[in-house]
């Protein structure tokens, strides 16, 4: 895949490095947050975390707060359940306060919401197991948890009983992902991997291995890929030299491990991925402030392996011949 | 010391205690017997005495040919003769030759001659070596060889070609961007010249000089031998049941081979000093022999094939003189009607290569042998092409031309179409110049039309499956434009049919008009269309280096304007290759392959082959020392339906997938173990997420896709419903 073909949208907004883009359930609508905000959305509304200790409602047409949350530490991490009922934040391990997952009630019709958190999920150990990032399994039956210290863990998310706790990783999390029926997810880490896991077996699935910090990954819909960003620490830049050709998005096809494509442009590490949920087009904020929106090309949506192209094949012609045959029951009766 | 040897006599032996029977035996020369020279004659009349002297003339004159007799008894009791006699001829040879010659000969209704030969009466009647009860012959078991047509099973549909090289002759399967895979080892001394397929691919045949032999099977086992002495020329009927032989040498007498040969001979009398047989390929045995016509007895090129055959194998014929002979192989190879079809003057004639199917004849009726033939001009008669139906022999058509010094008759492989390439001559005779006439055999009362052209046709070819066809041409300007050749002399000129309405009303109908596409100038003198039509390459054969070019005749694009605008065809030149010692061009039957030859029976150079694919590309490219020939094995006819070729051309794309798959695994190890390990990722993930999606269907969830997107749109949409235009005045 070439550059020519994606020619990315540019978008300044922000004179400070991104912390998170996302898309709206529709695709229609981009958001994005630098490093003041963390940002969480349907259409209507937007929910934001602050390292200002808060954590605030907004209406998203008119940009109106609704309510602010208060917390005892930086929140880091904010998303809504799927059915929009809970939300959680993740506050940081700072100034003596542990790191917590806090799992809040919310009902948009109303102006007030629940101060009180409906469940605290405790990082018991210091600084190096905190929490940095989170989602939602389906249903919002789990919450998937990445940790510092690079462990992942899964939390019942009416209990809070921890159902699986592991470390796959050696350094810390950075991001953690789903796939569009969030059975499965993608963790990425500082220790220049990604990995699949089924959420149900907490099996690891796939491995992917990259040569840089992986920042954020992302699975995506209709073709069987994961796009991972990253890149060499801003600070560590000049020290390794590599001040050139590690900003970019890898391509890596899901089921067989290998990196099928590089998207350039940044001119800093890529800190946030986000991919439409048709699909169509991804959008990559970096340290550089620049946010960065990819319509994918033709060949992105034709490439296939021969296997595939095989397998497809089979099926197709599985159909038809089936189909036809019974055709020709038809014609015969 | 020494000891002193007594010496050693002879006589001093007594040799009376030995026993020499065993020795005298096996050294013992049996003088010949008069015996063996005598023949007994049953079955003759039993006539009176005085009639006894002529029947002996009568029966002396009828041995006397088998050889000398030295003796003929005729006993006789009461005043009659006893109804059988013994003669003795002047050695073994000439008594065998008489039994084997007039055993069984009927003298008149009423009497039918036994001959035997006088010492079998004592082997067989008087030794009581025969037993009465009848005991059933045992039968040589049953050879396995393979099923004939197996290698068309196999899974990835590929092809086989032989290859004649040195002193080798290789069976191998082709394989795309690899080394050919040998199907049997290399054999050596497979055949003493050429070897040659079936035309449909069942059988390989090699020659020897004591004859042919057909191969068959997974491992090309022999399946017989057909013993024919200085064989030379092989051909066959088109539906390989019958291989005809010719060879120089007449056949022998089987009465002067040795003994033990002659238990095998195929022959029998009546074969001996024939030259061309037809044998029953799948028992291996003669069906009918021939002598050669006395014009051809001593020619030094010989016309071949000399039998020809119908579409369907149930008629063959040879040309004579004044006459073609038909005969129906169902029948023995009686002639047809037991009599030679009489046409005065006959120079040429062909089977259509296909059935016809008349306008007249019903959908149920099989489809018609046709024949067709030309007589030339005489001088109170035109000369004429005729088209005549077996086994009927009604003619169907007839044409008469003019000033005609040749004709020459080429079908179109469907049967379809016949078309005359008729040489004729200016009012002068210095000049000539050619006449297509194109028969439509399938339209109602035969149709000719006719191509009339100012140069002389030098090649003519159907394309297989359409009806385009090709001529090379040259422009005959006498004698004198003999010295002045230039390298770009000839002109190949595409066809293609015009349809023509003509008539008004009722009467109106379509004629097939056949016009020029284009014309190209060059030097080529040789076509060769591939069997599935649509591509064709224009070469020469046998000189030391020329040019194959590769065009298409239906190119999927813009048509260049100075291509005729009222046909279909669309000429696109696709490749031109250099060629060294070009021999001879091999297609592949399904048209994807063809194979360039250079064989050193007839150039040293650049001896080895190339394989093409349809457009031009070269797939491989191999030189071998005293290379001989290249042949891909024939394959039978499809058994797909129309429909069946319909959908395997709809999922073309699907079956292209999963042979690039199997190309590019048999291409390399390595990647076959990615593509399997890839396959089996794929499966397992497959397996995965269809676990995973059951998995979550079985839970019930809610679907949250729609629950905050709820929302209701209302568009209002203004429309004109009606627009008055008032003048105030």
């Amino acid at each position: 895949m070439s550059n020519k073909l994606m020619r990315p949208i540019l978008l300044k907004g922000h004179e400070r490095p991104l912390t998170q883009v996302k898309f709206n359930r529709e695709g229609d609508l981009i958001f994005s947050s630098a490093k003041d905000y963390q940002v969480y959305s349907t259409s209507n509304y937007l929910i934001t975390a602050s390292a200002d200790f808060s954590g605030k409602l907004w209406k998203a047409e008119t940009g109106e707060c609704i309510y602010t949350w208060n917390f005892e530490s930086p929140v880091k991490r904010v998303e809504y359940s799927p059915d929009c009922k809970k939300v959680f934040f993740i506050t940081d391990h700072v100034m003596g306060k542990q790191g917590k997952i806090q799992i809040f009630d919310i009902d948009f019709t109303k102006p007030e919401q629940e101060s009180k958190p409906i469940l605290e999920i405790i990082n018991e150990g210091d600084a190096t197991t905190k929490p940095t990032t989170a989602t939602w399994s389906y249903a919002g039956k789990h919450i998937i948890a990445g940790h510092a210290d690079g462990s992942i863990s899964k939390y019942d998310s009416i209990t809070g009983e921890q159902l699986e706790y592991s470390t796959p990783f050696k350094k810390t999390i950075t991001d953690i992902q789903t796939s569009s029926d969030r059975t499965y997810f993608v963790a990425s880490s500082k220790d220049q991997t990604a990995k699949l896991f089924d959420i149900d077996s907490w099996k690891l699935l796939k491995e992917y291995e990259s040569e840089s910090p992986v920042n954020a990954a992302c699975i995506t819909p209709v073709k069987d890929y994961i796009i991972l960003g990253g890149g060499q620490d801003a600070r560590d830049v000049t020290t390794t030299g590599g001040g050139e050709g590690k900003f970019d998005a890898k391509i890596f096809h899901k089921i067989f491990q290998d990196v099928i494509g590089r998207v350039k442009g940044h001119f800093g590490p890529l800190n946030c991925i986000a991919i439409h949920p048709e699909g169509t087009s991804y959008v990559s904020g970096g340290e550089d402030g620049f946010i960065r929106l990819h319509h994918l090309p033709k060949s992105y949506f034709e490439f296939q392996y021969e296997v595939e192209k095989t397998a497809e094949a089979l099926q197709h012609q599985n159909a038809s011949s089936s189909s036809s045959g019974n055709e020709q029951i038809e014609a015969s009766a | 010391m020494s000891v002193a040897i007594p010496e050693f006599d002879e006589k001093s032996v007594d040799i009376s205690g030995l026993d020499f029977s065993d020795l005298e035996e096996k050294y013992d020369v049996k003088a010949p017997k008069m015996i063996d020279n005598c023949v007994i004659c049953d079955g003759a009349p039993i006539a009176p005495e005085a009639k006894a002297p002529v029947l002996k003339k009568v029966l002396t004159k009828l041995f006397s040919p088998c050889g000398k007799i030295e003796d003929l008894y005729l006993p006789l009791e009461n005043g009659k003769t006893k109804g059988y006699l013994i003669i003795r001829f002047s050695n073994a040879i000439e008594a065998a030759k008489a039994v084997a010659q007039l055993n069984g000969k009927k003298l008149d209704v009423k009497h039918r001659l036994l001959v035997n030969k006088l010492t079998d009466i004592d082997e067989y009647v008087l030794s009581g070596k025969i037993q009465d009860d009848f005991e059933a012959p045992e039968f040589p078991p049953f050879k396995e060889i393979g099923h004939l047509n197996s290698w068309l099973l196999d899974p990835k549909g590929r092809d086989q070609f032989l290859m004649n090289f040195d002193q080798s002759v290789g069976v191998y399967w082709y394989r795309k961007n690899l080394e050919n895979e040998p199907v049997i080892e290399p054999r050596m001394q497979w055949t003493s010249t050429y070897m040659k397929w079936s035309p449909k691919g069942k059988y390989l045949f090699s020659m020897f000089p004591q004859g042919v032999q057909s191969w068959g099977g997974p491992e090309f086992q022999r399946i017989h031998r057909h013993l024919h002495p200085g064989v030379r020329l092989i051909d066959f009927s088109p539906n390989e049941k019958y291989l005809v032989t010719l060879s120089p040498e007449p056949i022998m007498d089987p009465m002067e081979l040795r003994e033990e040969l002659r238990k095998d001979y195929p022959f029998k009398a009546e074969d001996i000093g024939k030259k061309l047989v037809i044998w029953d390929i799948s028992i291996g045995v003669p069906v009918k022999t021939f002598a050669l016509p006395p014009d051809l007895e001593n020619a030094t090129r010989m016309p071949w094939p000399l039998i020809k055959w119908s579409y369907d194998d149930k008629y063959c014929a040879r040309q004579g003189p004044d006459a073609v002979a038909i005969y129906e192989t169902e029948k023995d190879f009686q002639l047809l009607d037991k009599k030679l079809l009489k046409i005065e003057g006959v120079q040429d004639f062909e089977f259509a290569p296909a059935g016809v199917r008349l306008v007249n004849s019903k959908k149920t009726d099989p489809l018609d042998v046709i024949i067709s033939y030309w007589t030339p001009e005489t001088e109170n008669q035109s000369a004429k092409v005729s088209v005549m139906q077996i086994p009927n022999k009604a003619v169907l058509r007839t044409i008469p031309l003019v000033q005609v010094k040749d004709i020459k008759l080429n079908w179109h492989d469907s049967g379809k179409y016949l078309c005359c390439n008729v040489t004729r001559h200016t009012k002068s005779k210095k000049t000539f110049f050619s006449n297509l006439h194109i028969f439509q055999l399938f339209e109602k009362d035969i149709p000719v039309d006719k191509v009339e052209l100012q140069e002389l046709v030098l090649n003519f070819k159907w394309e297989t499956r359409s009806n385009k066809f090709i001529t090379i041409s040259k422009s005959d300007k006498g004698e004198l434009a003999a010295s002045n050749l230039g390298a770009e002399s000839n002109t190949t000129t595409f066809f293609d049919v015009e349809e023509v309405r003509v008539g008004t009303g009722k009467n109106l109908t379509t004629l097939k008009k056949w016009v020029p596409l284009t014309s190209i100038s060059n030097s080529f003198e040789d076509i060769s269309w591939a069997p599935q039509g649509r591509f064709v390459i224009l070469t020469s054969f046998g000189l030391a280096s020329t040019q194959l070019k590769f065009y298409d005749v239906e190119f999927d694009g813009d048509k260049p304007k100075d291509q005729n605008k009222k046909v279909q065809s669309n000429l696109k030149l696709l490749t031109t290759h250099n060629f060294a010692g070009l021999c001879e061009l091999q297609w592949e039957s399904s048209g994807r392959f063809v194979t360039a030859v250079s064989s050193t029976w007839k150039t040293k150079v650049n001896n080895g082959y190339t394989i093409y694919d349809c457009a031009g590309h070269v797939l491989k490219e191999e030189q071998i020392d005293a290379f001989k020939e290249f042949q891909w094995r024939p394959r039978p006819e499809s058994l797909l339906t129309s429909s069946d070729k319909k959908r395997v051309r709809k999922n073309l794309k699907e079956y292209a997938a999963q042979f690039e798959e199997s190309d590019t695994m048999d291409t390399n190890a390595a990647l076959r173990e990615l593509i399997l390990k890839r396959k089996q990722l794929l499966a397992e993930w497959t397996e995965y997420r269809s676990n995973t999606v059951a998995n979550l269907a079985s839970l019930n969830l809610p679907d949250h896709k729609g629950t905050v997107a709820e929302e209701t749109i209302e568009t209002i949409k203004e429309v004109v419903l009606e627009e008055h235009e008032e003048v105030v005045e």
